[in-house]
């Protein structure tokens, strides 16, 4: 039998279905993987996604997107094959898409996060594991170098951090990328015992209203305005998007540390250019451990591997036993925090 | 240790010197002096020899974390630093060791030299268990030989001072060979450091060396010519010789005491008057010659463990003063410069000849010989001027004549480590065996690798970029990588930049046939087509001209 899914130069296709899965490309018929720029783009014909997701999407392509939801577990005919999505606990609607043809199962499972023991993430819908003949994995933390602590342990870190910014007379800005994991810090953060009052940068507001649209229960808090007085407030913490660092709109709170929030944080190279006081290690990608964990509890036995480290995770797995190869995919970014990438 | 490791995190976080000197202080009021001997002497600089092979650390590494070596290089490749690699890839601890930091020192990593590599492995897997993984990464450091950190020696001095309110110019006087390799330090060496020692019982001690800068633009903007000493910037080691006691101590710039190595100056110096301390250059220098030997004649001494009678005839050594900082066991470095060099003159030591030229234009002209000399220019030192520490205030300045320089084409890349991990930063680059007659034909030799015309590898370079400048070579290097052999990429070459060094050699030892010294990228030639980079021919002609 033909492989089901291939790499075609406009993306992942599958052919009997007739669809290609998060395309680089315009193309007649995608279905969304989840609402990050680099998987979710414009231009496509017809949009099939997880349907929490369907807000977040239609902030980013525009209201007249022709865009259509699926429950988890949902199953849907398209074309010769029936699929289905199952959470990836990646962000809000992330979705793992199961292909079945024939009785042969393809799982393209998109960006996922693998929750431990302490992390404990209200703001989407945990990793299920989906039974599979080939599964089709990302590899953005594929070393060992990349073992994530438990996530409620980082966030008392960041607690104590802003504890001590408090004590210290100065504000916190923590930043971290807008959709996901602002949404996992300030869910973390905005907790009844904080040390100060929590705010929200504009481009975070906007997401967070499609997550409460979702009915995601986000607590509610303030956004930052131009008018804000920032000396009359004491020990605030601002979650932000990585791109206010060093601008003006930072500068504007007056003294205060800076911190970034990313799975790219683990290196210490990474840590120094960014330039930032703090680097807090907190991803929304799965590690080492977690994937290997994924791709065990699949019980596929042929594994393609997608952008991050695929040379690294392939060699590993074909030494495993596994039948491993590697498909090219223009998904987030080669490098290793040399360049912010958008969906770590 | 889990407090020095606590200060280490914090002052590597943080950029603000404010913030880093407050760590230190907090540090110091809460850690046992024992353990802040040893903080100190870290800090400082001071290394502790490698306990480890670092090659037995990857091993076991591997196998406490059950990883294949490929897959812990792979790792290693992208933290740029085997401690980072090591601290993240092992299991989590399952035994708490929180010994004080000088117990780790003394009881546990420096006595690892003499374990065979049986012990020691047991001795490392037992540390590995009982760290969190930031306690880890210290641990490789102190036993790998590679601790460093992001706070100058002046910064602890002035951390010192502030907590001990004591004078941090008298406190960096009395560091001077604290952090010395075969000299641990102790609670009574750190409590010493915060009090004026008498007279007669200082031993050795050297005063820290006064810094020249780089002279930005032309002497003219100093002033009258006349307010200025002009002296030849000799290109050997720079050093302090102290005679007291009836002894001598030989202490090189890094504060390492290096006496044994130079026994023609210690012969020397014992003919002085006790009470001397003299600043001055080591030079190779053959009898009879009117200039000092190529640096390179040096080096090859200083690479030898054994002196034997051949290398003290093949390279004798002599010392070159240039300053003095103590006579009659008076510390002098409050009297201006031209006082102290009439002491240093009237004591009969060799001492680095003034330039005589009359005005700004003739020093010029005179400086044009400082290559047949073989000097690096010239250094200017204000006639009123004290003896500082470290570099500070403006009263020495090094006038150093333009660097050599050729276009070179980039052929190899490789990461660079600490803040320029994942970055492609070192590069190797090559010249042309001959001119290539056109754009055509140079395409066609990169095509065609093993063909008559070919780039010849010559000399690798990581510093001279600005930040902004090498993220865009970084991403030429991606985007052209035609073959990755470990950390080492080869490109497909594209990029021309003209690279400045120092000196230029015939080497055996090159496969260009020739060593260059200090090589640097002066800027990236992007007027510049590949077929008209620079040629074997162009080195060998500046070779010429430079010896």
């Amino acid at each position: 039998m033909p492989d089901l899914v291939t790499r075609q130069p406009q993306g992942l296709f599958c052919e009997p279905g007739g669809f290609y899965i998060d395309p680089w490309l315009p193309v007649e018929r995608a279905v969304i993987t989840h609402a990050h720029a680099d998987h979710c783009r414009p231009g496509h014909g017809a949009y099939l996604a997880q349907r929490d997701a369907l807000g977040l999407m239609r902030a980013r392509l525009g209201d007249d997107a022709p865009l259509e939801g699926l429950a988890y577990g949902e199953a849907r005919r398209i074309g010769d094959v029936t699929i289905s999505l199952h959470p990836a606990g990646h962000v809000l609607g992330s979705a793992q898409v199961r292909i079945e043809h024939h009785g042969e199962v393809w799982v393209v499972a998109g960006d996922y996060f693998v929750s431990g023991a302490g992390d404990c993430n209200t703001t989407c819908a945990p990793f299920e594991p989906v039974r599979c003949d080939v599964f089709v994995t990302e590899s953005t933390f594929g070393l060992p170098i990349y073992r994530w602590a438990p996530q409620a342990e980082v966030l008392d870190e960041m607690r104590a951090w802003w504890a001590g910014c408090a004590a210290e007379g100065r504000h916190a800005l923590l930043m971290g990328y807008s959709l996901g994991k602002a949404q996992r810090l300030l869910a973390g953060l905005a907790t009844a015992d904080a040390p100060g009052p929590v705010f929200v940068h504009g481009a975070v507001a906007r997401l967070n209203e499609a997550y409460r649209e979702a009915g995601v229960a986000l607590p509610e808090v303030p956004t930052i305005t131009p008018e804000m007085n920032f000396k009359a407030l004491h020990g605030a913490l601002v979650i932000a998007p990585p791109a206010v660092q060093g601008s003006r709109w930072a500068r504007a709170m007056g003294p205060h540390s800076d911190a970034f929030a990313s799975g790219w944080m683990r290196l210490r190279g990474a840590r120094r250019r960014r330039g930032v006081d703090r680097g807090f290690v907190f991803s929304d990608h799965a590690d080492w451990p977690g994937l290997l964990s994924a791709i065990a509890a699949t019980g596929a036995q042929r594994i393609i591997v997608t952008h991050g480290d695929e040379g690294a995770l392939v060699r590993y797995l074909t030494e495993l036993g596994l039948q491993a190869e590697a498909f090219a995919t223009e998904f987030g970014d080669e490098t290793h925090g040399g360049v912010e990438g958008e969906a770590t | 240790m889990k407090r020095f490791v606590e200060l280490y995190l914090a002052l590597d976080a943080s950029t603000s010197t404010l913030a880093k000197v407050a760590a230190l202080k907090r540090y110091l009021a809460d850690a046992p002096a024992r353990d802040a001997a040893w903080a100190v002497y870290l800090l400082a600089g001071g290394r502790p020899r490698r306990a480890v092979p670092t090659s037995e650390l990857r091993t076991l590494a591997c196998e406490a974390a059950s990883l294949p070596e490929w897959l812990f290089e792979a790792g290693y490749a992208v933290t740029g630093d085997l401690a980072e690699a090591i601290a993240y890839v092992l299991p989590d601890p399952v035994d708490r060791f929180d010994e004080p930091l000088a117990d780790w020192m003394e009881q546990r990593i420096l006595p690892m030299r003499a374990l065979d590599a049986a012990a020691r492995r047991e001795a490392v897997l037992a540390a590995w268990r009982g760290l969190s993984a930031d306690e880890r990464f210290m641990f490789v450091k102190l036993v790998g030989g590679g601790f460093r950190v992001g706070v100058s020696k002046l910064l602890v001095q002035r951390a010192l001072a502030e907590w001990s309110s004591t004078e941090a110019a008298g406190i960096a006087q009395r560091m001077m060979g604290y952090t010395d390799i075969d000299t641990p330090p102790t609670e009574a060496s750190f409590q010493a450091l915060l009090v004026e020692a008498p007279h007669g019982e200082r031993g050795g001690q050297p005063y820290p060396f006064f810094l020249a800068h780089a002279l930005p633009g032309e002497p003219a903007a100093l002033g009258d010519r006349g307010d200025w000493l002009a002296e030849w910037k000799y290109d050997g080691i720079r050093a302090q010789v102290v005679k007291r006691d009836g002894q001598v101590w030989i202490w090189s710039r890094g504060e390492e005491l290096v006496t044994e190595r130079f026994p023609e100056v210690v012969a020397e110096a014992n003919s002085w008057p006790n009470g001397t301390v003299v600043d001055g250059e080591l030079l190779a220098w053959l009898p009879g010659d009117a200039e000092p030997a190529p640096f390179a004649l040096l080096q090859k001494r200083i690479g030898r463990t054994k002196l034997s009678k051949a290398i003290l005839a093949e390279a004798p050594v002599r010392l070159l003063a240039y300053d003095l900082l103590e006579s009659e066991g008076m510390d002098r470095r409050a009297e201006p410069m031209h006082v102290r060099r009439m002491r240093l003159e009237a004591l009969g030591i060799a001492t680095s000849p003034l330039l005589d030229a009359s005005d700004w234009p003739a020093l010029a002209t005179a400086r044009e010989a400082s290559r047949e000399r073989r000097v690096e220019g010239l250094m200017l030192k204000h006639r009123e001027s004290p003896y500082g520490i470290g570099r500070t205030g403006s009263a020495w300045w090094k006038w150093k004549v333009a660097p050599l320089s050729v276009d070179a084409v980039l052929i190899y890349a490789q990461a660079g480590h600490g803040r320029r991990a994942n970055l492609y930063t070192d590069y190797s680059f090559a010249v042309w065996n001959r001119a290539p007659r056109d754009a055509a034909e140079a395409e066609a030799a990169l095509d065609a690798p093993s063909g008559e015309l070919a780039l010849v590898p010559f000399a690798k370079a990581y510093s001279g970029l600005t930040d902004e400048e090498i993220r865009r070579v970084d991403s030429v290097i991606r985007k052209t990588t035609v073959e990755k052999f470990g950390p080492v990429r080869r490109v497909r070459p594209s990029l021309v930049f003209e690279l400045g060094f120092e000196g230029i050699q015939a080497s055996s030892r090159h496969k260009s046939g020739i060593a260059v010294r200090f090589p640097r990228m002066l800027r990236i030639r992007d007027d510049k087509p590949l077929h008209e980079a620079d040629t074997l021919d162009t080195l060998k002609a500046l070779m010429e001209v430079a010896t």
